[in-house]
């Protein structure tokens, strides 16, 4: 008996039975027709006129400048998004308060919610006739339908990102660390960057690539609040629909085959940053 | 003296800590939780009857059905295919397994409407699929199978993504056993693996959902956003808003924002069930 075992789990290792084989073929098959053949449709249509074409479609102003604009406001929230969503898991991690629990649930609230409720949403609180959007309008100063409207769209639907990916982190860490610090006489401020903060890092620069991968995307939400200016509040994403919507193709390839490679970068970044965590966790 | 430093330091840092727990706090409302209330306001600013005669509208009830039946088809079709793909990943070896993981993940970093424009060029009616089907006078861009795949590609990785940890720690020996002691392989399947994936494949099925529901770029740059046949809840939002009938748009976006709300609650139920077990 024993040696059928493991003669069994040998033959198993050494070579696939027709079962894995019908599952392996199931798999490619899936892979290829949703991920693998549109990639190669959209390549070989944005490489078929040259690469001449193709430069020219991205470097038109327009698609300059909502191109730009993307990564400045995709940096903007990033920053904002690493302090505010730190700052988050720091106090629902390390201190008590009403109705903690229930604030924690909500968190993952922005992923739940569909990105257009979420801009309408935006739009309610923040427009010209919303309450708070009102109340800034009266004071000349603009947020939906201008770039602060972008941001803050991104700050919402990306906040969760960086806030889960530093919260377990931050359970696991030794308090005795900071202890000690403590005692040898450090501020509380000098504790959190020298001996917090290095542990905290590699999770913290997860959730940024994650906010920032999501924020150069996006769409929905921002179809919203931005009012679609060419010039003023454009972003890349907007501007490849527009050209859809305008039926020039050619147009929106250029502009696609520079997020899709952003895409292909973050992802690998990504990987990378997951390798530096495991080494991390082990070195502790 | 000594301790007087000391009561001083440690009422300062509770001081600290209240202001940046208050800081957090608001930031918190003002930024997640007050536009919700915003748009709350908003929708029954005309009263509730309003609201009701918002959503009975023919064209808001085609677009929530339709949205429905795509989720559906896509939590059927990435539930079969997810588990399939991550019992592969997981239990296989063979070449070319790591390029085949990366591209699981890939939909979470591409933009929707490239998803969307990727398709076009795929399944549209000049495609190298699409043109095969439109000479078969079967319609995939701007009708319904369009608006699956769509569908299906942005929510790709999220059953497989749940389960191939479980089944990567859960290990073959317990299956071997069963197989061993003369179950088949459905069987197994069935009595053995399943139930250790459970939580998982559940949580990867609400998270698909959720973004199913949810799913507006994609699905509109392969619809067309033709209204009564193409237009899924969120274009009928997006619609109602570039129309400048904001009524109708805040009341159809406190209904997802309720579903999502409840998809939520769900959610945090079963990842409760997930840690436990």
């Amino acid at each position: 008996m024993k040696s059928a075992v493991n003669s069994k789990s040998r033959r198993k290792s050494r070579s696939s039975t027709p079962g894995d084989l019908v599952l392996r073929s199931l798999s490619f098959f899936y892979v290829f027709l949703l991920i693998v053949l549109p990639l190669i449709a959209i390549s070989s249509r944005a490489f078929s006129g040259g690469l001449e074409g193709l430069w020219r479609n991205i470097v038109s102003p327009q698609a300059l400048y909502s191109l730009k604009l993307t990564f400045i406001v995709a940096l903007v929230m990033v920053v904002v998004n690493v302090v505010t969503g730190t700052a988050t898991a720091w106090v629902l991690v390390r201190y008590d308060f009403p109705l903690k629990n229930l604030m924690n649930a909500l968190i993952d609230l922005p992923f739940a919610i569909p990105t257009v409720v979420t801009g309408i949403m935006l739009v309610a609180l923040y427009g010209p006739n919303g309450l708070i959007g009102g109340l800034f309008g009266r004071h000349g100063i603009e947020i939906m339908y201008a770039k602060p409207g972008i941001v803050l769209a991104l700050l919402y639907v990306s906040f969760p990102f960086v806030v889960r990916t530093v919260q377990p982190v931050m359970i696991e860490l030794d308090k005795d660390m900071e202890e000690a610090a403590r005692t040898l006489g450090a501020r509380p401020l000098v504790i959190f960057r020298r001996v917090v903060l290095p542990s905290l890092t590699p999770a913290i620069l997860t959730g940024a690539a994650l906010s920032f991968s999501r924020a150069i995307g996006e769409f929905g939400s921002i179809a919203i609040v931005s009012g679609n200016i060419p010039y003023k509040t454009q972003v890349a994403s907007v501007y490849i629909y527009g050209e859809l919507e305008s039926y020039n193709p050619q147009g929106a390839l250029g502009m696609s085959m520079v997020l899709l490679i952003c895409s292909f970068l973050i992802l690998i970044l990504l990987n990378r940053l997951q390798v530096w965590n495991r080494r991390h966790e082990h070195a502790d | 003296m000594q301790t007087e430093i000391l009561l001083k330091t440690r009422g300062a840092r509770s001081m600290g800590r209240m202001l940046l727990t208050a800081c957090v706090i608001g930031w918190f409302l003002l930024l997640i939780l007050f536009p919700v209330f915003g748009v709350v306001k908003e929708a029954f600013q005309g009263g509730i009857g309003a609201f009701v005669s918002n959503l009975k509208e023919a064209s808001a009830v085609r677009s929530f059905l339709l949205t429905f039946w795509i989720t559906l088809g896509t939590v059927v079709l990435n539930t079969v295919f997810g588990t399939i793909l991550a019992v592969t990943l997981a239990k296989q070896r063979f070449r070319g397994k790591l390029i085949m993981e990366g591209l699981v993940d890939l939909p979470f970093a591409v933009s929707p409407v490239v998803a969307g424009f990727m398709f076009i060029l795929l399944f549209g009616p000049n495609g190298w699929i699409g043109s095969w089907f439109e000479a078969g006078g079967i319609k995939i861009v701007y009708a319904f199978p369009g608006m699956l795949l769509a569908t299906l590609f942005v929510t790709f990785p999220f059953v497989a993504r749940e389960i191939i940890p479980v089944l990567k720690e859960f290990g073959l020996q317990q299956e071997e056993a069963a197989y061993v002691l003369g179950a088949s392989r459905w069987q197994t399947f069935w009595k053995v693996t399943l139930p250790s994936i459970k939580w998982g494949l559940v949580y990867g099925i609400t998270l698909t959902t959720a973004r199913s529901i949810g799913e507006f770029g994609a699905v509109l740059v392969v619809s067309g956003s033709i209204i009564n046949r193409t237009q899924t809840a969120t274009l009928f939002i997006h619609q109602e808003f570039t129309d400048f009938n904001y009524s109708g748009a805040f009341s159809a976006a406190v209904v997802l924002a309720l579903i999502s709300f409840g998809i939520l609650v769900f959610m945090q139920k079963v990842y409760g069930g997930k840690r436990r077990s």
